[in-house]
């Protein structure tokens, strides 16, 4: 029963995703992205990873379309005929081409199924919770991601203060 | 028989890898990378899984996220920068303008 709701998940998953790259508008676009991470959130849940899921759940369904919606009202001036040719020009391909790969690499695993065996060399499970994983072992991590935002903050300060000055 | 994760993985890449190759829109190439980067993340807490080492996964995803977030802050920064200057998302146009 698991298993069956599992599936039906992954299938959401990929049909919000498919959704995404079609969609012509793109705050709706950015919509049916923070679909798919609502619906990763459910898929981490049930593989027992409680914790990355609320990360997922409030910084990649909340704050990254937050981030989308603001960025797309800033810029939300398109040129109408910039917009017509390239409606015009893409819904053909648009709609073709992303079938066809997928049915090809499909194929092409189906084939390829026995070769693609991988076997996971698992070191013997040591029980650990997250808590001691991020803390302990990999504490360094830790460090690394003060560093990154702080890199991105003041990227952005950077950023919009050259915006400012002019 | 090939996991069905692994196989919506392999999707999510092909998904994300297409559209990033044929959009022109700088934010659509950003929404391209977040397909990615959602595929990544679920190779992760898959491989978490199979290994039986859940814990690093998640505090790899923990990781992978926040730099996904930061790098996603900066990149929507530049492109509000672009579009204030040259008055387009497009890419080709932008390019144009520049020579």
């Amino acid at each position: 029963m698991n298993d069956i709701v599992l599936y039906i998940l992954l299938g959401l998953l990929v049909v919000s995703a498919v959704l995404t790259a079609m969609i012509k508008n793109t705050l709706k676009a950015v919509i049916a992205l923070a679909l798919a991470s609502a619906i990763l959130t459910v898929i981490m849940f049930m593989m027992k990873a409680p914790l990355a899921a609320v990360f997922e759940l409030s910084v990649c369904a909340g704050l990254v379309t937050a981030i989308f919606v603001s960025t797309i009202s800033l810029t939300d001036s398109p040129d109408p005929d910039e917009q017509q040719v390239m409606r015009e020009k893409k819904r053909l391909t648009r709609y073709i081409f992303l079938p066809i790969i997928i049915i090809i690499v499909a194929g092409i695993l189906l084939i390829a199924q026995p070769a693609l065996n991988f076997s996971f060399a698992a070191p013997p499970a040591v029980q650990s919770t997250v808590q001691d994983t991020i803390w302990h072992t990999r504490n360094l991590d830790i460090a690394g991601q003060i560093i990154v935002i702080l890199a991105g903050v003041f990227g952005v300060v950077i950023l919009f203060k050259e915006r400012l000055k002019k | 028989m090939l996991s069905i994760i692994f196989l919506t993985v392999i999707l999510l890449y092909i998904i994300g890898f297409y559209y990033l190759v044929t959009t022109r829109n700088l934010i659509r190439i950003l929404i391209a990378m977040e397909v990615l980067t959602k595929g990544l993340t679920l190779t992760l807490i898959y491989v978490g899984k199979v290994t039986g080492q859940m814990a690093t996964a998640q505090s790899m995803v923990i990781t992978l996220i926040i730099i996904e977030v930061v790098v996603l802050a900066v990149a929507a920064g530049i492109i509000i920068n672009i579009f204030n200057h040259t008055d387009s998302l497009d890419v080709r146009k932008i390019s144009r303008k520049k020579e």
